[in-house]
């Protein structure tokens, strides 16, 4: 259970990264956010409440429903000096920006050399769990993750959500920020005051162990905690690393955990096929294949499209900290 | 191909300019076409892998770069726009490095050939992807009217077929929805690689289409570098001052196929490029300067020789320099220090 201290506050991820955006605009005045309905509105799960009264609508853009002019707008603006925070009301709806974001923001200093640059952020809010349906769902790191130039960070913990959003803000290169719905109101902890940074790329083991190392990110970090805890009860203990950022990925960290552990389980929500657990386990055989005891496994979400909107269509997809468990006591098992 | 017709020479108004101010833009137009011949003769002598051209653009670019104010304005091109670029300052040394892809090239290297990116000259760099840049001109000339920059204005520039593309509209849109700096400008050659504008829209007058998003629309002809300034600087000045965007369409001809790496006579045929030829901006913006008194013979041929040694210069001086060693892939990618993942 969090507490407040006299230098934190206990915050939800929302109030993360509302508090942590509002500290940027007033910190710097070449800040803006446009998004659809960013402003009278302050965004669809009140992240930006009331922001428009206090920085006005010049800084607080509601945007024409248009994805790729929103990101290729910020590509713009930062060529230009500004700092924008883009926002894609649901990571769903970012398809119409791929050429912006893999094309364009990706590619402004490689292609100039260095001339250009592109400093700005693109939230988004992604993931199940939440009745979403197909189109309000998915995860979309895979499809980005691919792409050198881009920096990809997913916080799942307040306190990393606004060391990693103030990282994003402050980095002179572009950060795909994504923000997992259902951890929105559901987590909660606390955040140091003040303004300070994590750095892009680096993971943290949110649970020691010694007996199997998980590697998630996302809501799945949550219930592979709960999980992991679960089976401390039985003597089993497991090792549970939160990447933060999927790109650049922190091969160092679980480097260092599979060969203590020996074995490795990677959990994420998107689906198997090219996800980010097949990086992780190509990079892990590539590097300390000799080092494991057991088979790499992934657990990961079935390869269709997305979940579906009907309850049991949407617990079929996702996985939980039961599934989770049976999966760690295999692996410690074998 | 030389072409047999009587060349016609268009009326001609100064719109104000001076003696000086024509003779330059003719240096440029004709600067621009002798680079790109250049082009041309290298990739035949197998030099380089790819050329491009645009002659019957020249007129249109070179009268837009009169508009464009050096050092306060920022220009946001499309890759066919050689004219444009130098208009506005680019040296025929930093065009042969860019067709030689050499490491002093803007994107040492990197970007195909008139893909150029400069601060000093506050040209943003060039995007193959059609149309991708029209958002990052609006982006630009929110920034200008965030910070009340007054005087200052974007122009962005696209060809016919650009304007097919979603992005296009929504640029376009939120430029009228906030009344940005800018002018968008459309240099109409009538062909999107092999598609006509008959297959690309439903009516062929693109200025028309401004009323729908509440500016104006111009429409100038694209062979007339006066008049193309002439609409330019007013829409400039209109942007640079509070008054909003404005479409302008330059209705030009692309006389030469799409690239080195495209045939036009599969479609279309040489009696539409020999008719359209009649009206070749170059020889005629020269004949009119002559008729006019502005240039002498004797000057023009100067003018010309000068213009031959600076290309001729410039071509052997970039080809002298080296490519960018093989370890150059790995930088510039990001801001300090990265690992590649290997
Ligand atoms: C998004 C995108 N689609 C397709 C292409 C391939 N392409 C290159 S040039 C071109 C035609 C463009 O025509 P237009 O906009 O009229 O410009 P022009 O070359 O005639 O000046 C096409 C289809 C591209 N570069 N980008
Ligand atoms: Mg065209």
């Amino acid at each position: 259970m969090a507490v407040a201290t006299s230098s934190s506050q206990v915050l939800n991820n929302v109030e993360a990264v509302r508090a942590t955006l509002y500290e940027a605009l007033k910190n710097d005045d070449k800040v803006v956010i446009l998004g659809e309905d960013v402003g009278n509105r302050g965004n669809v799960f009140l992240i930006t409440k009331d922001f428009v009264k206090e920085f006005g609508t010049e800084r607080i853009i509601d945007t024409p429903i248009a994805e790729a002019s929103i990101v290729g707008i910020a590509v713009g603006m930062a060529m230009e000096g500004l700092r924008p925070i883009a926002e894609i009301q649901f990571a769903d709806f970012i398809y119409p920006a791929f050429n912006q974001i893999v094309g364009e923001a990706a590619k402004t200093r490689y292609r100039s050399n260095g001339e250009y640059t592109c400093p700005m952020v693109i939230r988004t809010p992604y993931g199940g769990g939440v009745r979403g349906a197909l189109s309000h769902s998915v995860s979309v790191e895979a499809l980005f993750y691919h792409v050198p130039g881009l920096k990809i960070v997913v916080p799942s913990f307040p306190a990393d959500v606004k060391g990693l959003l103030n990282a994003a803000i402050d980095d002179p290169d572009p950060v795909l920020f994504l923000e997992h719905k259902k951890t929105y109101r559901l987590i909660k902890g606390e955040v140091p005051d003040g303004h300070y940074v994590i750095p892009i790329g680096k993971a943290d083991v949110k649970k020691e162990g010694s007996q199997l190392t998980v590697v998630s990110y996302g809501l799945y970090v949550h219930w592979a905690l709960e999980a992991a805890n679960q089976l401390e009860g039985d003597g089993i203990s497991v090792e549970v690393i939160d990447l933060r950022s999927v790109r650049p990925m922190d091969k160092t960290a679980i480097l260092e955990s599979v060969r203590k552990t020996r074995k490795l389980l990677i959990i994420h929500e998107d689906n198997k096929f090219g996800g980010i657990g097949a990086e992780i386990s190509a990079m892990v055989a590539e590097e300390a294949l000799f080092d494991l005891d057991a088979p790499i496994r992934r657990l990961a979400a079935p390869d269709v499209p997305a979940m579906g909107y009907a309850m049991p269509l949407e617990e079929a997809y996702m996985s939980s900290p039961a599934k989770m468990a049976d999966a760690m006591r295999d692996m410690v098992k074998f | 191909m030389a072409s047999t017709a009587t060349p016609r020479t268009p009326d001609f108004e100064r719109h104000g300019l001076s003696d000086e101010q024509l003779v330059a833009m003719l240096r440029i137009m004709i600067l621009h076409r002798t680079l790109e011949n250049r082009g041309f003769a290298l990739n035949r002598q197998g030099k380089i892998p790819f050329a491009s051209a645009s002659e019957g653009h020249e007129a249109v670019q070179a009268g837009a770069a009169m508009a464009f104010e050096r050092g306060k304005d920022i220009l946001v091109p499309y890759y066919r726009d050689l004219g444009l670029d130098l208009g506005i300052g680019l040296t025929s040394y930093e065009v042969m490095l860019s067709l030689f892809a050499r490491i002093d090239d803007h994107s040492a290297g990197r970007q195909f050939p008139h893909h150029y990116a400069s601060k000093k000259l506050g040209l943003y760099t060039i995007s193959s992807v059609i149309a991708a840049q029209t958002s990052h001109a609006v982006g630009a000339a929110y920034a200008i009217k965030l910070r009340k920059e007054s005087g200052r204005a974007v122009l962005t520039t696209f060809g016919d077929g650009a304007t097919s593309e979603g992005e296009w509209h929504e640029s376009v849109n939120f430029a009228a929805v906030h009344k940005l700096p800018i002018v968008f400008l459309c240099e109409n050659n009538e062909w999107a690689i092999s598609t006509p504008l008959s297959a690309q829209m439903g009516q062929p007058d693109l200025y028309k289409r401004a009323a729908g998003y509440g500016m104006p629309g111009v429409v100038v002809n694209g062979f007339d570098p006066v008049a193309c300034y002439a609409v330019t600087k007013d829409a400039m000045d209109r942007a640079r001052h509070g008054g909003g965007p404005t479409l302008i369409e330059a209705k030009c001809y692309r006389f030469l196929s799409h690239t080195t790496d495209d045939d036009d006579r599969s479609y279309r045929t040489r009696a539409e490029v020999e008719e359209r030829r009649k009206e070749d901006p170059v020889p005629a913006f020269e004949r009119a300067l002559l008729e006019q008194g502005v240039l002498t013979k004797g000057s023009l041929d100067e003018l010309k020789a000068s213009i031959l040694a600076e290309a001729n210069d410039a071509t052997d001086r970039a080809e002298a320099v080296p490519y960018a060693p093989p370890g150059d892939l790995f930088t510039r990618l990001y801001e300090g220090p990265w690992e590649p993942w290997q």
